[in-house]
Formats: structure tokens, sequence, C-alpha cells
């Protein structure tokens, strides 16, 4: 049960960001412009840091969402499985698993981003833009996280529920639905 | 050193926002609707669950900037905000507030962390559902705004007077997002 009383048909953070529409406004236009904005990093590989941090901080609404979001963009699901069991195995590139090692620690503590993270992660050419980006990516999940599972928010019925969300994350991206969510109702 | 090439001499989150104002704009915006729009919660208070959730995430930037703007916001209070931090539970705030403090302390932890007990504790002291979205919120958007700011090592500065200005301008002013960097 949530802790607040939020729209029953709307589980884990869908129900927040309408509870207080003034507050998810600038979390929604953040998120679009960090994971659906112009990067040089994929969508598939933002959506990949997202999983990462949302499954250190054990968020099974979020890692479930975006592992999903992450599945459809790269058109396969093993790479989301393999970053979250181990970075440095998974199939990606050397530039990519430096800056999911970044995310992971980011998740843990800003503090625990060393100057060798940093380095391994310019070595393998990243750029200061995407190395900002991995930071606040990190950050703005652990902010999703915390939010979804301080409110003790509901997962959805059905695992089924997760395909409609990464077809909506993917096809729509991360703004309010102009329609609202009225429709979702059963 | 920061880790990316920030304008030198710029402190904390204002030298990550000027570097990137796209996604800046929306980190100020944030802080505005937060800790300044509408709410049951008091301006002061509100800084305050900021600057703890900051000292337990050992973010000095944060910690101390926020800090500073709670204290001109207690006005004659302000000690408050130093004893919270060297002791909430025996601070001279309402059982109230420290309800929600103890709930934004372990929303910092990790959100699982809070309990349906802490939650009812918080009711009993008459805690409405938005000043427990709020609180949750506050907490969860600074584990985001002091891992930011650390996990890119932006400039520090030491000392707890180089931050009375910034507290001032917080306190007045709001949250208004830096011009961005001109070249």
């Amino acid at each position: 049960m949530p802790f607040i009383n939020v729209e029953a048909h709307l589980p884990g953070i869908t129900g927040l960001l309408e509870y207080r529409k003034e507050s998810a406004q600038p979390i929604r236009d953040l998120t679009q412009i960090l994971l659906r904005g112009p990067s040089s990093l994929t969508e598939g590989e933002r959506e990949l840091i997202a999983t990462v941090v949302s499954s250190g901080n054990q968020c099974k609404f979020c890692t479930t969402a975006h592992t999903a979001a992450a599945d459809l963009l790269l058109g396969e699901t093993k790479t989301a499985q393999s970053v979250k069991e181990d970075i440095e195995t998974a199939p990606v590139s050397e530039k990519m698993k430096a800056l999911l090692t970044i995310a992971k620690l980011t998740g843990q503590s800003g503090k625990l981003v060393s100057d060798t993270a940093i380095e391994r992660a310019k070595s393998a050419g990243a750029t200061d833009i995407e190395i900002h980006d991995t930071v606040l990516i990190a950050g703005l999940f652990c902010l999703y996280n915390r939010y979804v599972d301080g409110l003790s928010t509901a997962l959805p019925d059905s695992p089924a529920y997760y395909d409609v969300l990464a077809d909506r994350l993917v096809n729509h991206g991360y703004t309010r639905l102009p329609q609202g969510y009225d429709h979702l109702k059963k | 050193m920061a880790h990316i090439n920030v304008p030198p001499g710029v402190p904390g989150i204002r030298s990550l926002v000027m570097f990137r104002p796209e996604t800046g704009q929306y980190l100020y915006q944030l802080a505005q609707v937060l800790l300044r729009d509408e709410s049951p919660i008091s301006q002061a208070d509100r800084e305050l669950i900021a600057t703890y959730v900051s000292y337990r995430n050992d973010c000095m930037f944060c910690m101390s900037s926020h800090a500073a703007a709670a204290r001109c916001l207690y006005g004659e209070d302000e000690a408050t905000v130093d004893e919270v931090l060297i002791d909430m539970q025996r601070a001279p705030v309402s059982d109230k507030l420290k309800s929600l403090l103890h709930i934004a302390g372990k929303v910092q932890i990790l959100g699982k962390e809070v309990t349906q007990a802490d939650v009812d504790a918080a009711r009993a002291q008459g805690v409405t559902d938005r000043e427990l979205h709020d609180t949750v919120l506050i907490a969860a958007a600074f584990c985001m705004y002091n891992r930011y700011v650390d996990g890119l090592a932006s400039l520090t500065p030491p000392n707890r007077e180089d931050y009375v200005e910034m507290g001032k301008h917080l306190a007045t002013n709001g949250y208004v997002s830096p011009k961005p960097q001109t070249v």
C-alpha cells in the first residue's frame, strides 16, 4: 500500500507524477532531455545507465521499467541483463563500461567517483558532456528510486504492464501524455 | 579540480549548470518548486530537510549553502540548523518536524528504508499526505544534487563564511538559474 493517496490505476512513479504536477514538470523535462535529447550516447545506452543505477538502488519498479525500455531500444534482452550482473563482462564497448562504472559509483555516493574512474572513461574516448550526463542521469535515478520506494508505491498487477510502459517511453518519451492517464483505468 | 571542464572559480552546482544550461534550467526549476513554492512545510523547514540530507550524504557544498539559506530563513532561531546537525532528536524543533527529518534520513539511505512504523509515527504528529510527499521528494532530490555536485568534483569552498552571501541570496531570491558561460 502506498504511504499517500495516489490513484490506484497508476503504479510506481506514474501515480507520484500525477499526485503533484508542479514538481513533476521539471523532473519530466530533465528526464526527457537527458534520456531522449540530442546526445552522442544512444537512447539505449542512456537507458542502460538508468537500469544499472536503479538495480543498484534495489528499486524493482524502475529497474524493470528501464530494463524493458533498454530491451526495446536495443532489440535484445541480453545486454541489459548483463550490465546488471557484471559490467566488465557485459557486451558493451570499453567506453560504456567506463561510463556505467561511473554511474554505479555515483549511485552509491558522488564521492566515490575517483580520478581513476574518470581517466578510464576519457582514455576510452568519453567526452566531458558524456561524463556529465552519465553522472546526472545516475543522480536523477537516485531521486526516482528513492521517490518511488520511499513512498512505498505499488507494483503493477501484471508483468505485461512494463511492455506497455516501455512502448510509451520509447515512442512517446518522458513528457506527460496530453490527454492524461484516465484511459488506463480499468 | 572538477572532473570536467567547467568555468574556473565558480563553486558547486552553479559551475555545472553553466557547463550544461540545457539540463541546469530544470534542476533550478525543481529546487524552486520544492523549496520555495507553495507547500504546507515552511521554507525554513524545507531548507533544513535539504541541509540534513546533504549533511548525511557528506556533501559539503550543498550542506553549507542550504544551511546558510536555512539560517537566514529562521532569523533569530538560526541556531536551530546547527543543533539539528549535531543531534536531530535533541534539537529544539517540533516532534512533527523530527518525524519528517527522520523519514528524510531514511530516504537518504535508501527508499526501502522508510517503514510503515516511520510513517505511522509521523501521522501521529499530524503529518499530512502532502507533507510526507514533499519531505520524501526533497530528500530524494538532494540525493541527486549531492551526487551531481560531488560526482563531478565541483569546486567546494572550505569555510563557513564562504557561504553566507550564497545563503542570503538563496533566502531572498530563491533558485534562479545562472547565466550560461559566455565564451
